[in-house]
């Protein structure tokens, strides 16, 4: 077959006309892509981003993740010395005991911040600190003069913040803070701080191996209990939380799915003859799922209050019109002729569904259902994270005291194990009820 | 012939005791349901702050209550929705972009981890996990630390969502790498292409739709997540919401225009991506048939 020279160049303005569109996509994507992210990086103004920045913040959150402080504090009107760990009351060291770091004297109080620097709580209030490679500062706070400093050198280096009523000096060993009333020192320790037990408990500072021979002792119910109620850590109320929040996404998905299943019979086209049956229920789905999971949030907040059935229900409200929608679509694509086949036995409407129609969808159902029980279980924590119940919250409330960074972490990595977990067991149950589904009802 | 009998009566018998044994296997399964079910309902309804019996007759006062000062204040609601109007935009601009970003990553990453066009094959199980993880992380955890660090605003839920997208996306996407054909691939090798060059030019072509058909499906998801965010501090729309909310009631013409400018956006788009969608998937199987 020969081509005419008319039939080449129309073949040819066509392959002209295919390269130019092609062209046209190769680079006109990645410019419009290009400007669409010009227009945010002035849109969310990312250049005043860097005045915004707080580097402190930044700094504080990702030391405090992995590490802790003990606060060492006099206070400068009774000469009382106490210790405690992040400053909280629940790390206080109990009257009379002090971490081994700090030697307590008759007159003077030894602090010993490790690489040679130390700090001296003398009589009378007097304060000193000595640096290696520096010298000794020197302080007598008092009411009426304030905390009268004494530097070895003329000049202030940066790392001290000297003024009349307050000093304080930030080295890498730790950090001493005097006040006119106060005498602070911080020494900074890596880890999580109390994590078993804390310092009121019989068990604390003991080493595994011991605490295990006790448990093995008889203990173990003793042993438990102190971990359990540990009030720093709350592993009691940690453990609640995530059980809440996977009961949140386990009622809310299968209550949606029980919901959502009759309804998407009545908005299938072959199993719903009326027409405007079809479409209300149509348009009750789009409603459910238009109405965004926030708001239903706030609104079941306001009739039940904070709590985990809240989150369940505003879940449960939400899937039941995605779970609606799925389900009428799988419905319609059932295959007609496992239904005739069960009809021309004489199986009545019923028979007909549960013999006919539920085993066609039953597997398309359940990975639906089990994928979105994994994805509730993200939605779950955010709920409760607004609506107040579950991780979600615990979380919330961890940051907002700005300085529980290491419990943050912790709730983070928990959020993380927990995702992953559930999705692992969806995935698992899947692949075990669908491979298992194969023989029919 | 009695022999024949017996034998099919056993193999009736063998059936029946059989169905019996599902039967009641899948019995068991439905009460442990059921079970789990009730028991779950009544510990969360133990643990909630209000009852769901007490709570349930009270169910439409708030929207009603929201409703009625709407209705009343019916002639502000043009300007209302007006003066909420650019946060709307801004809401939908942190979901268009961070689908875009977490696109762009959840491309590279799929790539890297998806067997044939890996880079380097051995550190396939790493990109695996690294995407699983960020799946795993929910935004709000991310948007409430960048909070912390960069005050509030859109950038913090702009990169908190784009993380969570780039691990949901790269999944997907290299779930579409795998029925990739790799000829072009290997043409390209052959002719001395780098990479980037064999990606870019052998294999995106090819899951283009798909991709796209993927990444409007997030943006409807971001969408509703962006709104989510704002709600905790991170700018947009659900910022507006929440603002409107605690001035409580007399303000609530407010709240309800907000309602309605985020349930149109969400239906829209919803409508819109399920059409393109639609098209997409509709349009390759053309190209199948032909």
């Amino acid at each position: 077959m020969t081509l005419t020279v008319n039939e080449t160049d129309l073949l040819k303005v066509e392959t002209d006309r295919l390269f130019n569109r092609k062209k046209l996509m190769s680079f006109g994507v990645p410019a419009v892509v290009i400007a669409y992210l010009t227009y945010i990086f002035f849109a969310f103004d990312i250049p005043g981003l860097a005045q915004r920045f707080e580097v402190d913040n930044a700094r504080a959150l990702v030391a405090d993740s992995y590490s802790y402080k003990t606060h060492v504090t006099r206070d400068n009107r009774t000469g009382e010395i106490s210790a405690a760990i992040e400053g909280e009351r629940k790390g206080t060291y109990p009257e009379g005991t002090s971490p081994e770091w700090v030697t307590r004297g008759e007159s003077e109080t030894v602090i010993d911040l490790g690489d040679g620097h130390l700090v001296n709580f003398g009589a009378d209030n007097f304060v000193s600190y000595a640096i290696p490679e520096y010298g000794i500062v020197t302080a007598q706070p008092s009411r009426s003069k304030g905390v009268q400093a004494v530097l070895p050198t003329d000049e202030t280096p940066e790392w001290i913040n000297a003024s009349k009523n307050r000093m304080t000096i930030t080295t890498d060993a730790g950090r001493l803070t005097i006040t006119r009333n106060r005498t602070e020192v911080f020494r900074y320790f890596t880890g999580w701080e109390l994590f078993f037990f804390t310092l009121d408990s019989p068990y604390s500072g003991l080493s595994v191996g011991e605490v295990m021979s006790r448990a093995l002792g008889g203990e173990h119910a003793q042993i438990w209990q102190e971990f359990w109620t540990n009030k720093m850590w709350r592993h009691q109320d940690v453990a609640w939380a995530i059980f809440e929040t996977i009961l949140m996404a386990f009622l809310g998905t299968m209550g949606a799915a029980m919901v959502a299943l009759p309804l998407a019979f009545m908005a299938a086209k072959n199993f719903s003859p009326f027409m405007v049956v079809r479409q209300i229920t149509r348009r009750f789905f789009d409603f459910f799922r238009g109405v965004d999971a926030l708001i239903w949030t706030i609104v079941l907040s306001r009739a039940f209050g904070p709590g985990p059935l809240t989150g369940a229900l505003a879940i449960l409200i939400t899937d039941t019109g995605s779970f609606g929608k799925m389900f009428s679509e799988a419905l319609e694509n059932v295959d007609k002729k496992q239904i005739e086949g069960i009809q021309s036995t004489g199986a009545k409407p019923v028979q007909r569904y549960r013999f006919g129609v539920i085993p066609q969808i039953t597997p398309i159902l359940l990975s639906q259902i089990l994928y979105y029980l994994e994805s509730n279980t993200r939605s779950a924590t955010i709920i409760g994270a607004i609506t107040g119940g579950g991780i979600g919250l615990m979380l919330t409330q961890a940051m907002i005291t700005q300085k529980d960074w290491e419990e943050v972490t912790y709730y983070i990595v928990l959020i993380i194990l927990m995702v992953m977990v559930m999705d692992w067991f969806s995935g698992w149950l899947r692949r075990k009820l669908i491979s298992g589904d194969d023989s029919g009802h | 012939m009695t022999d024949q009998a017996s034998s099919v009566l056993e193999i009736r018998a063998d059936y029946m005791a059989q169905m019996r044994r599902k039967r009641m296997m899948d019995g068991i399964i439905l009460v442990v349901f059921i079970a789990l079910m009730v028991t779950g309902f009544m510990i969360a309804d133990d643990r909630n702050a209000g009852g769901f019996w007490d709570g349930l007759h009270r169910f439409f006062d708030f929207p009603k209550e929201v409703l009625s000062e709407a209705v009343e204040k019916i002639a502000e609601l043009p300007g209302n929705l007006w003066t909420y109007f650019p946060s709307l935009i801004e809401t939908i601009n942190i979901a268009a972009a961070s689908t875009l970003l977490g696109a762009m990553l959840g491309m590279l990453l799929s790539l890297l981890s998806t067997r044939g066009v890996a880079k380097w094959p051995r550190l396939i199980p790493l990109f695996r996990r690294v995407m699983d993880i960020m799946r795993a992380m929910p935004e709000i955890v991310i948007a409430l630390v960048l909070i912390f660090v960069m005050g509030g605003g859109p950038v913090p839920a702009m990169i908190a969502i784009a993380f969570h997208t780039a691990g949901a996306l790269g999944k997907l996407f290299s779930e579409v790498n795998e029925n990739a054909s790799l000829k072009p691939v290997e043409g390209l090798q052959s002719v001395g292409a780098s990479w980037a060059q064999r990606m870019w030019l052998g294999v995106i072509p090819q899951v283009v739709p798909n991709y796209f058909s993927y990444a409007l499906l997030r943006f409807e998801i971001n969408i509703r997540a962006s709104a989510i965010l704002g709600f905790v501090g991170a700018g947009g729309i659900g910022y507006e919401l929440r603002n409107a909310m605690s001035w409580g009631k007399g303000q609530y013409d407010d709240a309800m225009a907000i309602f309605l400018l985020l349930f149109l956006t969400i239906v829209a788009v919803d409508q819109l991506s399920s059409v393109v969608r639609e098209r997409l998937t509709h349009g390759k199987t053309q190209k199948v048939a032909s």
